[in-house]
């Protein structure tokens, strides 16, 4: 057992990562070659402005799903804030009550879903379709039609933004909105609580093994539960900085977009066997799809396009990640 | 032992999951400060259980348990933890995608004050820790990159590290080498220095002597006795550990083949010439005779357990050619192998044996139903038969056939597993370490069993780790290296210092 050689090894969500980041530049770079005016700095901030919402949601589902869990229930979640914000704010309950309510329900869903599986030891699978189905039919329930936002905070962080100038050039301009700053205070929030926080190691610990985690003494209860909640939380969240973007609540949007967001994450390196995920990976992942999205536009292409390539996508990383989990245990122990 | 000694005290405690099992009845159990205690029993005689109440996996029924004079009811890993136990379990309970430095720190990480936790420490500490074990490992590496043996090391790094005041080490040793185990033994004698109390469950007697100051004994779920080592035989511990009078155990355990001249040449039942598989053995010749029992010895990954996997059909042949009783023979699947009368007991008796949620009858008839086919189901009452035919047959002790094989004792999941392959009538009969993990008493009995098969004429393909059963059994051996086969031994030359020697490396006999 001498110290393991000088060769480095990557680990595996860090090649995962490595070959998205390697990907998402090389699409970049293919769109920027093949269309006019594809190449600007707004292409890239656009990708922030457009996908805010669902990098959010799926941040938060990173969470469940380094836990060793799977949240289906999140696209309704946006969905229903979306409707029942649109809903209270036209009946003239003030804005910042409304957001807080919201951010409240979806902890009290997510909590409730993690309790149930946690307890009751069901199937992630199960409790969080359940919560699908719950929050989908109460969107339809609070109203069957889109409810158009004139609130009058809601337009600013709709509409607010701000320039990003990096040169004089036409392409070397962008804007951001004000929303995606949420975004980044998400962002950051959530690598520092999983690198640095006893809450987020526990997460992984969770992911690795749930009867290690236990009799190493830790509080798994309490892990899984909060790990649903912050699930549910960001999707509330997400779906209050979906109406920003959107200006109205409809229940029937955002149809399947829980696996988007899943989906991201495993392209950005998430084993879905938990114990092995980045919330960065999640974003670069949600960025490939928006890429993908965009060139799809230029192209003038049926937006299914979109899925069809990130079906592809999706396979070949789950099976880049097998390779190279098949690989790391053949070799194990062979260079101690 | 002056009573200001101890540590640990343990008295009348009670547990019976559901009404039936009744697993601890009235224990007592007394740990001294600085002191190495072996927890000994067989399977099923309580001793994990035991361990489970004191760590707060389990919560007793009745029973009083004192920490250093003061009453303490652990209701959790963590409320144990914070009492001072502290555990290291025989499969590693640690997680295999954190960095070993996080495994030993994690819950209890050096924190700053706005509890950000401070990775430079973590890593430090765990190097400074691993130092003193002897383990010079790169602790940012992930645990799963290194072997289970340095992974139980580091589990055990961490259990001690955790302010213990006693440290549970139950079977911390089935997976480690015997260099490696001496390493953990500097280190349990130096923990007991420091005023550790130390409760060691081993299946290994000689560490037992080798280590410990005092033997306590449960069977059945029952207080036997408190022993000191030094002054408690082997041959009574044995006795006292599978509640025999130790004649008809040491009968058990000394049975021996009959002498050379009374067996004879019998006909080959089966022959490889030149097989390869794909990534396991390459070019291997073999030569099994009915009535035979062969071994095969070589370390763990030098092909034993490879070669039966191929003779099963398991792994498929990529050259070479198969006889079967001198007629060519295809073995592309298990189901090929088991119509030309070939049974094989793997290894992981959990994972590849049993299916835990089907009772011991069903257990029995899957081999014999795939062999006949589904067109010819096996009734009910032939199976019940089947099932008693064999549970008195190998002595299963088991309540009825229809109890769940999950919540027989290992040892006898183990002759379960035997009677499944016995009920197809096989032939030529493989076990891969079909003793492991099981107690003497049941190990000798699937001795005397092999040793039975084989003298009504069966050919027995026999693999273990253990050199003695091996000697014991075996009327020819096949030693391993590499996935090949580097010597033969057969009768009176097979012997300890021989299949050692080859298995090292020296010249084939």
């Amino acid at each position: 057992m001498e110290q393991t050689g000088k060769r480095k090894r990557v680990h595996i969500n860090n090649i995962s990562l490595v070959i998205t980041v390697v990907l998402f530049i090389l699409m970049f770079l293919f769109g920027s070659v093949k269309y006019n005016n594809f190449l600007s700095l707004s292409t890239f901030l656009n990708l922030f402005n457009d996908n805010a919402y669902l990098m959010i949601a799926a941040i938060g589902a990173t969470f469940v799903l380094i836990s060793g869990g799977i949240d289906i229930s999140i696209a309704s979640t946006i969905a229903f804030t979306g409707v029942s914000s649109a809903f209270l704010l036209e009946r003239g309950v003030p804005a910042f009550l409304v957001i807080l309510l919201m951010l409240l329900v979806g902890i009290i869903v997510g909590c409730t879903q993690g309790a149930l599986i946690h307890y009751f030891k069901l199937q992630p699978f199960i409790v969080t379709l359940a919560g699908q189905f719950l929050m989908r039919g109460l969107c339809v329930v609070i109203s069957e039609r889109s409810i158009p936002i004139s609130d009058p905070f809601f337009k600013t962080m709709a509409l607010g933004k701000v320039a990003v100038r990096l040169g004089e050039a036409k392409a070397w301009n962008g804007k951001i909105y004000y929303y995606v700053f949420i975004l980044l205070i998400v962002f950051a929030a959530a690598v520092y609580t999983l690198r640095y926080t006893k809450f987020g190691r526990c997460l992984y610990a969770l992911g690795g093994g749930e009867t290690s985690a236990s009799l190493m003494g830790l509080n798994v209860a309490r892990t899984k539960i909060a790990a649903y909640g912050i699930s549910s939380f960001c999707a509330a969240l997400g779906g209050i900085v979906f109406s920003f973007y959107t200006l109205a609540g409809f229940g029937l949007q955002n149809l399947g977009l829980e696996l988007d967001a899943l989906s991201s994450a495993v392209i950005g390196g998430t084993l879905l066997t938990g114990g092995v995920g980045t919330v960065a990976g999640t974003v670069v992942g949600v960025m490939i799809e928006g890429i993908i999205q965009t060139i799809v536009t230029y192209q003038n292409l049926n937006t299914w396009w979109t899925k069809v390539t990130i079906a592809a996508l999706l396979c070949f990383f789950i099976v880049i990640q097998r390779i190279i989990a098949i690989r790391a245990e053949k070799s194990k122990g062979k260079n101690e | 032992m002056s009573a200001g000694n101890q540590l640990l005290t343990v008295r009348n405690i009670s547990k019976a999951f559901g009404k039936a099992v009744i697993a601890l009845a009235d224990v007592q159990f007394d740990l001294n400060r600085g002191e190495i205690h072996a927890l000994l029993g067989e399977n099923g005689a309580g001793k994990s259980t035991l361990i489970k109440v004191l760590t707060g996996v389990e919560n007793k029924d009745q029973g009083i348990i004192e920490m250093d004079g003061r009453q303490i009811n652990p209701r959790s890993t963590q409320e144990a933890q914070n009492e001072g136990i502290s555990t290291v379990y025989q499969e590693v309970n640690l997680c295999p995608n954190l960095s070993v430095a996080e495994n030993i720190y994690i819950g209890r990480e050096p924190r700053n004050r706005f509890g950000t936790i401070n990775w430079k420490k973590i890593n430090a500490d765990a190097r400074e820790l691993l130092d003193k074990f002897d383990l010079h490992i790169n602790v940012t590496k992930n645990l799963d990159h290194y072997s289970v043996a340095v992974q139980q090391m580091v589990a055990i790094a961490r259990a001690s590290d955790i302010d213990a005041k006693v440290l549970i080490l139950d079977e911390p040793t089935s997976s480690l080498s015997s260099a490696e185990v001496d390493k953990l033994f500097q280190i349990m004698r130096k923990l007991r220095e420091e005023g550790m109390g130390i409760v060691f469950v081993t299946h290994f007697l000689d560490q037992v002597y080798e280590v410990t100051d005092r033997i306590t004994v449960l069977r059945n779920g029952k207080y036997v006795g408190t022993y000191l080592t030094k002054e408690l035989p082997r041959v009574e511990l044995v006795g006292k550990m599978i509640g025999k009078d130790y004649a008809g155990l040491k009968e058990a355990m000394n049975a021996k083949w009959p002498e050379e001249a009374e067996r004879q040449e019998k006909e080959t039942f089966i022959k490889l010439v030149n097989v390869s598989s794909p990534g396991t053995v390459k070019g291997f010749e073999l030569t099994v005779k009915m009535g035979e029992v062969l071994g095969f010895s070589g370390l763990l990954g030098s092909g034993r357990s490879e070669t039966a996997k191929v003779l099963f059909g398991i792994d498929p042949i990529s050259e070479g050619e198969v006889k079967v009783k001198n007629e060519m023979a295809h073995l592309h699947s298990p189901l090929d192998a088991i119509r030309n009368g070939i049974a094989f007991c793997p290894e992981n008796r959990k994972t590849e044996g049993i299916i835990g949620e089907l009772s011991i009858w069903e257990n029995i008839i899957l081999a014999l139903q795939v062999k006949r086919g589904i067109f010819h189901k096996i009734s009910r009452k032939e199976a019940e038969e089947l099932a008693k035919e064999y549970i008195e047959k190998l002595q299963i002790k088991t309540p009825g056939t229809e109890q769940l094989i999950k919540n027989l004792s290992g040892g006898n999941q183990q002759k379960v597993i035997l009677a499944r392959w016995l009920a197809t009538d096989p032939e030529f009969l493989m076990l891969d370490e079909p003793t492991r993990g099981i107690d003497i008493g049941t190990k000798a009995e699937i001795q005397k069993i092999i040793m039975d098969l084989a003298g009504r004429g069966m050919a027995v393909l026999f693999i273990s780790s253990e050199i003695d059963e091996m000697l014991r059994c075996c009327t020819r051996m096949i030693v391993l290296r590499d996935m090949k086969q580097v010597g033969e031994l057969n009768g009176k030359e097979i012997s300890e210092e021989a299949i050692m020697r080859i298995m090292a490396g020296g010249e084939a006999s």
